[in-house]
């Protein structure tokens, strides 16, 4: 038998030994601990799991960004030196592209059937558990993304050198897109105007990210060092990690009232 | 009077009503001092001929971008801290005031750069930033609109300018960060390197651009209360509305 | 009167942005009055 949240042997002893009986039941040991890291495991897991049942719809997104990355050779004169100067631009533009694409599945069918209302409403941190859906997005999305730009630069004769500052670049930028593309998502849930919406919101946030992004492959290629833009980023990414499950948890519960 | 008794849209409304032709009078007052003393006093530019004088629109109506997004994020913050209607309603009514002075700014801009620099446009950090700001406000604009409940567009708004609000500083020391294009500052709290008829026209000239925003946003919030408190009974009361 | 609208051969720029900004400003005003009369109107219109 529990007295007060305690066993009774502990209490009993408590009082023999003259502690006050509130001082001997004022830790509760037994109270069930709702920490933030299994809130972001629980949220990882649960939505890579998901995401791997539907693994036609995450081939269709990694598809678009190979094809949008493989139109521009094709729109403009195949001269390598052009195509070697556009193409970090491009594999940049075409990650922000299929970012936006991807942020849809983030939240919506939670929302549609009530689950995401089920997760607002529990003990773990809001935060945490968006977090880790967050870091399954960028598993499933930015990550895949930063694989295949090695093989999607070859189309553009891009530099060795080079090819590595971009793919830092975008292994350090695409969980910046997802982090503030979570807090878009969340914001637009349930509101017209859908994903053109959510480009508007989102868009201006991602110029920078891909400034810096783009602009460290341009800086190797111009014989200068990749740091600063990098560190911006890297910045931008100990902000957005910190603030933007914060901020999108209260978004979701601004949607969810 | 209480002070947080304007914080009620019914106090609110006639107080704006009373205020605004004040602000107005005074922005058309500082306006018209401002232009004579741009047009009529100040000498011309050694470098830049008579194309400088766009400068008395230019740094006002871009001061007045950033600081009109600053009010907005700051009534977000309490709109979300106090739940109060009518600090979500200073946003709204600060939002298309503060995307015409971008738009202002942005256009003022490349008129300036054309016969000075040689270009309308280019893509230093100032002017992307300076657009960036633009599209921020349509998107706040966007979002409102595309939010069929009014309590929760407040709410989202709210968040949605303060994540904005980091690009402000990036706006405004973009010019001591990067080597670009745009001119440095010239006007700080320590002192200016203008000259100082030039510096007083401008700086009456953000005087006026301050009073005008004041004026139409405290009319767009009257409108505002209008349009989201309408069926209460005090508006009922109110004399002089045209009845349908 | 000449020299004031030539600004030193640059009065295409000068008055191509104060123009705009003259416009700016009369459409702002113009919304915000067509905005408050329909505000005023549906107001009217809803008394209790």
């Amino acid at each position: 038998m529990s007295v007060k949240g305690r066993p009774e042997r502990e209490y009993r002893s408590a009082q023999r030994e003259g502690h006050s009986v509130i001082t001997a039941v004022a830790t509760f040991d037994d109270a069930p601990h709702y920490g933030a890291l299994a809130a972001i495991r629980w949220g990882v897991a649960r939505d890579l799991r998901l995401a791997l049942r539907s693994r036609s719809e995450l081939a269709v997104q990694i598809l678009f960004y190979v094809i949008v990355v493989s139109l521009f050779p094709l729109a403009s004169s195949p001269e390598r030196a052009l195509l070697a100067a556009l193409g970090p631009g491009v594999l940049w533009v075409a990650a922000l592209l299929a970012s936006l694409l991807s942020l849809s599945r983030l939240f919506a069918s939670d929302f549609g059937d009530g689950t995401l209302e089920q997760i607002a409403l529990s003990p773990y941190p809001l935060p945490a558990l968006v977090g880790g859906k967050i870091l399954a997005h960028w598993l499933t999305t930015g990550l895949p993304m930063v694989v295949l730009a090695p093989v999607l630069a070859l189309q553009y004769g891009i530099e060795p050198y080079v090819l590595n500052v971009i793919v830092l670049s975008l292994l350090l930028g695409t969980p910046v897109l997802s982090l503030l593309g979570a807090i878009g998502a969340a914001l637009t849930l349930g509101a017209r105007g859908g994903g053109s919406l959510l480009a508007l919101l989102i868009l201006p946030l991602y110029v920078p990210v891909l400034i810096f992004g783009a602009g460290s492959a341009d800086a190797v290629r111009a014989g200068l060092s990749a740091s600063p833009n990098l560190s911006l980023i890297a910045a931008g990414l100990l902000i957005a990690l910190v603030g933007a499950p914060f901020a999108t948890a209260a978004a979701v519960r601004i949607a969810l009232d | 009077m209480n002070l947080y008794q304007l914080s009620s849209p019914a106090t609110f409304y006639p107080i704006a009503g009373r205020l605004a032709p004040w602000f107005a009078w005074a922005a058309a007052i500082c306006a018209a001092t401002g232009l004579w003393i741009g047009f009529g006093v100040a000498p011309t530019d050694f470098q830049q001929g008579d194309a400088y004088r766009i400068i008395f629109i230019h740094v006002p109506a871009a001061w007045m971008s950033m600081f009109v997004y600053i009010v907005m994020a700051f009534w977000g913050v309490i709109a979300l801290s106090f739940n109060t209607r009518l600090s979500a309603m200073m946003a709204q009514a600060l939002a298309p005031t503060g995307a015409w002075m971008t738009f202002i700014a942005l256009w003022t801009g490349a008129f300036w750069g054309r016969p000075t620099w040689g270009t309308y446009w280019a893509w230093d950090a100032r002017m992307t930033s300076e657009l960036i700001l633009l599209f921020l406000y349509f998107g706040v604009i966007a979002l409102r609109n595309a939010l069929d409940d009014p309590r929760r567009a407040d709410r989202a708004c709210a968040v949605l300018s303060i994540v904005g609000a980091v690009n402000i500083p990036i706006i405004y020391f973009s010019v001591v960060w990067w080597n670009t294009l745009h001119q440095g500052a010239s006007v700080s709290p320590t002192g200016s390197k203008m000259n100082t008829i030039m510096l007083t026209g401008m700086l009456v000239m953000s005087f006026a651009a301050w009073f005008y925003a004041i004026a139409v946003v405290l009319w767009r919030v009257r409108a505002i209360i209008l349009e989201r408190e309408r069926g209460s009974a005090w508006i009922a009361a109110l004399p002089g509305l045209a009845r349908a | 009167m000449m020299d004031f609208l030539n600004m030193g051969g640059y009065g295409f720029y000068v008055w191509g942005a104060y123009g705009v900004t003259a416009l700016a400003i009369v459409v702002e005003l113009a919304s915000l009055r067509a905005r408050a009369r329909a505000a005023e109107k549906l107001a009217g219109r809803d008394e209790r």
